[in-house]
């Protein structure tokens, strides 16, 4: 063994885009393989979209109609409940990295000549995995309670795939308040200061008519708003009665949602990998 | 031989606390440094700053010739480091932990995994290695977690208190994998709050207390430089204390230091056998009787102690003696 054992010259790595991207998949891979050894993570990471679907389905469904029925307003319902849950999804992305950065395996990480960027970009990356599960979860959730597609396949999955990048984008942000805070802990209600308002004062659960100015033009410009205006859109569930003088962001939904998905990652991304190379555990 | 780990005057503050300094150390390559101290020395400073986990305020270290905040990236691929915590993913398993390693040192992925089944094997982990090291016991965590470490055969090795919080057996275990690393010229920095363990595994022994180093030396300069040897005597009979003390006295270069009981005494003697000899002629004459008579050299306790005023680690060493007692009771 001792013969193996014989030192090859040290590679010295430096820091290409493809390393990056190798480093990367490993990391994911990392988080990837916990969902298979914790595989309760993944029961109720599944259950709460099923929950939401329901509830909001039975519970709030009967006293809103939209379009003048029950039935409608589910129809309406299930694109919002999908932005809602994607986005709540991104605090499993800042939940995971507070936790690994309690942990010894992150001086592992720092002493090894990787990527830094890769733990997030892994990190996030494998969150993409959860949010497609919960994607598809969901979508069979509702069409059991008469949610349908109406619009052809390809615009049904442009409408998937628009939510996985907005929700991707936002898992940055919660990367960031991930590495902000001091643990774990604290995580869930950081983020759900940020993601009750940004999904609650939005068009994802009541039409927008019925709020007072202020937060109506807050969520006219709000990007949960406009993802889920996008998605209806492509799954065919909007009524055209609905279409009157919505503001630029709701007639072009799905550029203006794009948009914020750059910004945000373009903003966050380097905050984080900052944030992430400053802190010393 | 040249110094593969060389740091100078690092300082380094955290607010109105200072961790380290101004120290210095070198280890020369084929080396065992050992950093010995207690808790808050910072010994886990220096080791952070050497394997560029954090940047030092003043001063400068050059780990296998690279400077470790103008290169770090540089330096982080000749070092492999073995953390005070086992720094591992309790939930993969061991492989899966080797070989992840593996490929973010840039390894390839058939020489990462040809790598991590090699070391599992040389670690005693070959049974274990497709188990999630969440199943592992302390031991085995920081065999594997030292396993990491060497994963791409670096030049320099650092290892931040490796036993610390194991079981006597355990630790055992590990300087054994330690000693047979050394051996085979493995170049080491060791963090370590045992006395004992620096005694046995470091070639050169700085001790750092309040984060400066207050001696430096191997074990045999550090405990001479307390003192000699000591001459120690148990009696049978606490009667004999007069003429005990008497008969050691003649021989001391110290006072004769005796327990309140009177029955155990010692002192500092200058040539250990001849002095042992003459007290033993004495005590016969006398018609003493001891139960334990001997030579002892002063360990690293006692060299801690004089150096610094204060023992090191009083609750590690509570902890240890309580294990050994449990064990013998049981």
């Amino acid at each position: 063994m001792t013969a193996t054992l014989t030192r090859p010259e040290t590679p010295r790595r430096s820091t290409t885009p493809a390393s990056v991207l190798s480093d990367s998949w490993v990391i994911a891979k990392r988080n990837l393989i916990k969902i298979k050894r914790v595989p309760e993570i993944l029961v109720f990471i599944l259950i709460s979209p099923i929950m939401f679907v329901l509830l909001f389905a039975y519970v709030f469904g009967g006293a809103i109609s939209v379009s003048g029925s029950p039935e409608g307003y589910r129809e309406f319902l299930i694109g919002g409940i999908f932005a809602q849950t994607v986005v709540f999804g991104s605090t499993f992305t800042g939940a995971g990295l507070a936790e690994d950065m309690q942990k010894g395996i992150i001086d592992r990480f720092r002493s090894l000549p990787m990527s830094r960027a890769a733990v997030l970009i892994g990190r996030t990356a494998s969150d993409v995995v959860y949010n497609v599960l919960t994607l598809i979860i969901m979508a069979l959730t509702g069409l059991l309670v008469g949610w349908r597609i109406r619009n052809s396949a390809i615009d049904a999955l442009a409408g998937f795939a628009l939510l996985l990048v907005f929700a991707y984008a936002f898992s940055w942000v919660m990367a960031y308040v991930g590495l902000l805070v001091p643990s774990v802990e604290v995580i869930n209600n950081a983020s759900f200061i940020v993601i009750m308002p940004m999904t609650f004062i939005s068009n994802a659960f009541v039409p927008l008519e019925t709020f007072p100015t202020p937060l109506r033009v807050f969520a006219e410009w709000n990007p949960v708003s406009t993802v889920t205006q996008a998605a209806r859109e492509l799954f065919g569930n909007t009524s055209p009665a609905a279409v009157t003088s919505d503001p630029w962001s709701l007639q072009n939904p799905v550029l203006y949602t794009l948009i914020w998905t750059v910004v945000i990652v373009a903003v966050f991304a380097p905050l984080s990998i900052a944030r992430f190379r400053r802190t010393s555990a | 031989m040249s110094d593969i780990i060389e740091a100078r005057g690092l300082v380094k503050r955290y607010g109105e606390v200072t961790a380290l300094d101004g120290l210095d150390l070198t280890v020369p390559e084929g080396t065992v440094l050992g950093l010995l101290g207690p808790n808050g020395a910072g010994k886990t400073t220096a080791v952070r700053i050497l394997t560029t986990l954090l940047r030092p305020d003043e001063g400068r270290a050059v780990v296998a010739g690279i400077d470790v905040t103008r290169d770090p990236q540089g330096v982080r691929s000749r070092i492999g480091l073995s953390g005070q915590y086992a720094a591992v993913d309790e939930h993969l398993t061991g492989f899966e932990n080797l070989d992840m390693v593996g490929r973010l040192y840039g390894l390839g992925r058939a020489r990462s995994r040809a790598r991590a089944r090699q070391l599992l094997e040389r670690f005693s982990l070959a049974e274990a290695g497709d188990r999630p090291s969440k199943t592992y016991s302390g031991g085995m965590r920081r065999r594997l977690d030292l396993a990491a470490a060497l994963v791409a055969e670096p030049p320099v090795l650092v290892l931040d208190e490796p036993t610390t919080g194991l079981d006597v057996r355990a630790r055992q275990e590990m300087w054994d994998v330690i000693r047979e690393l050394v051996g085979g010229g493995a170049t080491l920095l060791l963090t370590t709050q045992y006395l004992e363990e620096a005694d046995q595994l470091a070639d050169d022994i700085i001790v750092i207390d309040r984060g400066r180093a207050i001696a430096h030396g191997t074990a045999d300069d550090l405990k001479s430089q307390v003192g000699g040897e000591r001459v120690e005597l148990v009696l049978r009979d606490a009667t004999d204390s007069r003429a005990a003390f008497a008969a050691l006295a003649t021989v001391a270069t110290s006072e004769v230091q005796r327990s309140e009981s009177g029955r155990t005494m010692g002192a500092r003697v200058d040539s250990g056998q001849h002095a042992l000899a003459q007290v033993l002629r004495q005590l016969e004459e006398a018609r003493v009787e001891v139960v334990d008579i001997g030579l002892r050299r002063p360990t690293l306790d006692d060299v801690f102690l004089e150096l610094t005023g204060h023992v090191a680690e009083e609750h590690e060493q509570t902890d240890e003696r309580e294990l050994v007692g449990t064990k013998e009771g049981s």
